[in-house]
């Protein structure tokens, strides 16, 4: 399991679980399940699309995620209810779909596209990996307290000139810039797991913000961790893994949050 | 003979009597058709999440269905009935709350989905499995398919039409149809049941995770038009109709389009389609930032 | 009850001609009055006067169509760390994992950039607020957890604890039952005193602020009548500022404003105080 071949897997989750969970911790804390997993989607297109024409798949996934950030920034609230918006994403998902076709490795592009395959991480591709992944948590780091203070409490945010558009704005593109780099590890599909499920089930056992990040870094990893280890050893493929074990942490932390209210 | 001459430029040879078409044409049709009727409640009750959400989640029963051998049709119905069922008895929690609970929910069946995919291309022969789930089916399917799918198609609209007029009401307005004796779990759980079953033939049609196109973008079209529930029902599915048959067209003729007759994915061309005719509605009509919400006579 | 600083009263907001239209709608009408460092103004004025308007106007939130507003001598931008602000309605979500000390903590810095350093002095800070506002005992617990009245005065300690030279409160009364009013009107009073800090209390009603108020800003059909109680809530001055017969009664140091009608008898303008339990 820890042979050289699997070096480049090992390195690649363990920056995407990082990674994850930190913008995890704030993805849940201001409910944006939509975009977490509304960009994902439009970067199909694009990964498809860099697949076509023998570009680099980050580099793909780079560009539409951004433009989708920008995207549903500008529209504001509108977003999340527009239909326009829901049927934009719809079409990116056909237009991946459409591009894959056209190569001659249908199928298994797809899935690895949609599912992940941390295997496919190759050894070029953990440096750029890497590096987005730090611009990710520093960009986390410096907007802590705006983007806590705009997630909690808007009002009071703007009452201090935190505009929450500008916020919203920065944040879309650094879940843009996660997608980018964990996307051909774990898929467009079950970013949102990563994403999501980690940090939800963190903030079950503990009050304080910045511990609570760092609970979720720590599921995110565990999560990771045991979903390549299982894959490993089974062959099954690791997107199973990552949303069974995101299910599980999840009702774990809802349960003991459950037996503490009641204790 | 105009009409003839410009008909032979569009349609490919072929296209008529090629069985599979011919399959294709009707079960897409019947399919637009339920997806629009209940599509347009949907929109109007504003559960357009669940039923992106139920598409996805079915994702994980078409697969499983594939894998013992079955139409993943069978797998779809039986897992979105399921999971629209434990939706609706979850009951309305905290709008965050839920959105992360449904997100989990979506994150595990999407794991099970590609556990059971993974099952599906390496133990069976065929390799379509992620394909024809995922972005449907339709020129691949059976006719033996054809009576299951207009069974489940009747059902489906005729449990809409059972519940039309309280289902309306409590879209509408939750607290006049409490007031007036309907209950509410009951229409939820109707309503459910049609929407598990559009979007289960749906995603047959166009696959299950471009099948909320289906169901959202002709209703809210229509929506754009007009306010009577009645006519928005009708319009709905005629675009939905139009959309799949002019996607079927397409997808048929893109084959002829280049050298390697490879053809372009039916689902690609009907979400185009739809989207472009809802940008269409948009602009023509005037930016309005909501869709107009139906009457129903006598409902104030 | 504080008095108004004497000798040096350094003005510390100037509200200058200030009309504002929203939609379509003229919100307010050429409104002018001035605040000095300490005193406590109650805004009072019924629901869609332009309370909430005029606050966001001083904030900055909102723009006026003409007229100044000026905060310590400054205009616009700048002003925002000068202000506490206390909004209306605020829900926080229980699932958030942050603390109380963690919103109030946010007051010293939350618009800067980076990570909270926990240093002791930061620290000290915070549990001062805390121990002012009477807040210590659920410092600790997660503030979407706490009830409405808890939660409002870790808002208060949020907006105190930049030590502000204005506190701007949007109807913090509203669905408080009487023990609550009185506790929140006093603490609000006592630490404005301790800090000098200048307050305008946005409410319904005036009685409950009577006690403290120096001046009170009556506001109806965009327009404000400033003055003290004395001046201000007279049959006279109500009646012009309303456009039309307004009487003015106390009983037992209640004051109530009364809208007459010659036809069809008496009906109240200003919300009757609940009973008082015996």
């Amino acid at each position: 399991m820890f042979s050289p071949f699997m070096i480049n897997a090992w390195e690649a989750s363990t920056i995407v679980a990082v990674v994850a969970g930190v913008v995890g911790f704030f993805t849940v804390l201001r409910g944006s399940s939509f975009a977490a997993h509304a960009l994902p989607n439009g970067a199909f297109a694009g990964a498809a699309g860099a697949s076509l024409v023998g570009a680099s798949t980050i580099l793909g996934l780079g560009v539409f995620s951004l433009l989708g950030a920008i995207g549903i920034a500008s529209l504001g609230r509108r977003a999340r209810h527009d239909v326009a918006t829901a049927l934009a994403i719809v079409l990116m998902l056909g237009l991946g779909s459409l591009f894959l076709s056209m190569t001659t490795q249908y199928a298994p592009e797809i899935f690895s596209l949609l599912f992940g395959e941390v295997l496919g991480v190759a050894s070029n591709e953990l440096a750029p990996t890497a590096a987005i992944g730090l611009v990710c948590v520093a960009a986390i780091a410096v907007l802590y307290r705006p983007l806590l203070l705009s997630s909690a409490a808007p009002d009071l945010a703007e009452a201090r000139g935190i505009k929450g558009e500008r916020i919203e704005l920065a944040f879309l593109l650094v879940i843009a810039l996660v997608t980018t780099m964990a996307v051909p590890v774990v898929g467009t599909l079950l970013i949102f797991s990563l994403l999501v499920g980690p940090a939800a089930a963190a903030r079950c056992f503990t009050n304080k913000p910045l511990t609570a990040m760092g609970l979720s870094v720590v599921f995110a990893l565990v999560t990771v961790w045991s979903a390549i280890a299982l894959s490993y050893t089974s062959n099954l493929p690791i997107g199973f893994f990552v949303g069974a074990i995101g299910a599980v942490g999840y009702a774990t932390g809802r349960s003991w949050t459950a037996r503490r209210r009641l204790a | 003979m105009i009409v003839a001459g410009v008909g032979s430029a569009v349609i490919e040879p072929g296209f008529f009597s090629s069985a599979p078409v011919q399959v294709a044409l009707v079960v897409g049709a019947i399919a637009a058709v339920v997806s629009g009727v209940v599509g347009i409640f949907t929109v109007v009750r504003g559960q357009s999440f669940a039923g992106h959400s139920l598409a996805d989640i079915g994702t994980a029963g078409g697969s499983a269905a594939f894998l013992v051998g079955v139409n993943p049709l069978y797998g779809f119905v039986a897992m979105n009935l399921v999971a629209g069922g434990v939706m609706e008895l979850i009951g309305i929690r905290r709008p965050r709350g839920r959105d992360v609970a449904t997100g989990i929910v979506l994150g595990a069946a999407l794991g099970f989905a590609a556990l059971f995919l993974y099952f599906d291309t390496t133990s069976t022969s065929t390799t379509g499995a992620t394909i024809n789930v995922l972005f449907g089916s339709i020129f691949t399917l059976p006719s033996s398919i054809v009576p299951v799918i207009v069974v489940l198609s009747v059902l489906a609209i005729g449990m809409t039409c059972f519940l039309y007029r309280p289902l309306l009401l409590s879209s509408l307005s939750p607290d006049l149809a409490a007031a007036r004796g309907v209950s509410l779990r009951f229409v939820g759980i109707g309503f459910l049941v049609s929407l598990a079953l559009a979007v289960s033939l749906s995603a047959v049609t166009i696959g299950a995770i471009l099948s909320t196109a289906l169901l959202i973008g002709p209703a809210a079209t229509a929506l754009r038009f007009t306010k009577r529930t009645g006519s928005a029902i009708v319009a709905a599915a005629a675009i939905g109709v139009g959309a799949t048959w002019l996607g079927i067209l397409l997808s048929y003729d893109s084959y002829y389009w280049t050298p390697s007759h490879r053809g372009w994915p039916v689902s690609f061309f009907v979400v185009a389609v739809v989207f472009v005719v809802y940008l269409a509605a948009d602009l023509f009509t005037g930016h309005r930032v909501t869709a107009r919400r139906p009457t129903m006579r006598g409902a104030r | 009850m504080t008095d108004a600083a004497e000798g040096s009263s350094t003005e510390i907001l100037s509200v200058a001609n200030l009309s504002v239209s929203l939609a379509g709608r003229e919100i307010l009408r050429d409104v002018s009055f001035t605040c000095d460092a300490g005193e406590f103004i109650g805004l009072i004025g019924s629901n869609g006067a332009g309370k909430t308007t005029l606050l966001r106007v001083i904030l900055g939130l909102t723009a006026p169509t003409s007229g100044s507003v000026r905060v310590a001598g400054r205009e616009r931008s700048s002003r925002k760390p000068l202000i506490g602000y206390v909004p209306q309605k605020i829900g926080l979500d229980p699932d958030m994992p942050i603390r109380a000390r963690d919103l109030v903590g946010l007051g010293i810095d939350g618009h800067r950039f980076g990570i909270p350093r926990p240093t002791a002095k930061r620290n000290a800070l915070i549990d001062e607020m805390l121990a002012a506002v009477d807040a210590t005992r659920f410092a600790d617990a997660r503030v979407g957890n706490l009830s409405g009245g808890e939660q409002q005065r870790i808002m208060i300690a949020h907006a105190l604890i930049s030590r502000p030279r204005l506190l701007l409160l949007d109807e913090p009364l509203a669905n408080l039952d009487i023990r609550s009013e009185q506790e929140v009107v006093s603490l609000v009073a006592r630490i404005a005193a301790e800090q000098n800090v200048a307050v305008l209390f946005a409410a319904h009603g005036m009685n409950p602020l009577l006690p403290v108020m120096d001046r009170v800003a009556y506001i109806a059909r965009g327009r404000v009548a400033i003055g003290t109680t004395a001046e201000v809530v007279t049959t006279e001055s109500l009646s012009r500022l309303y456009g039309r017969h307004v009487d003015v009664v106390t009983v037992h140091n209640r004051i109530l404003v009364v809208a007459g009608r010659e036809d069809e008898g008496l009906h109240h303008v200003e919300p009757v105080p609940r009973a008082e339990p015996t």
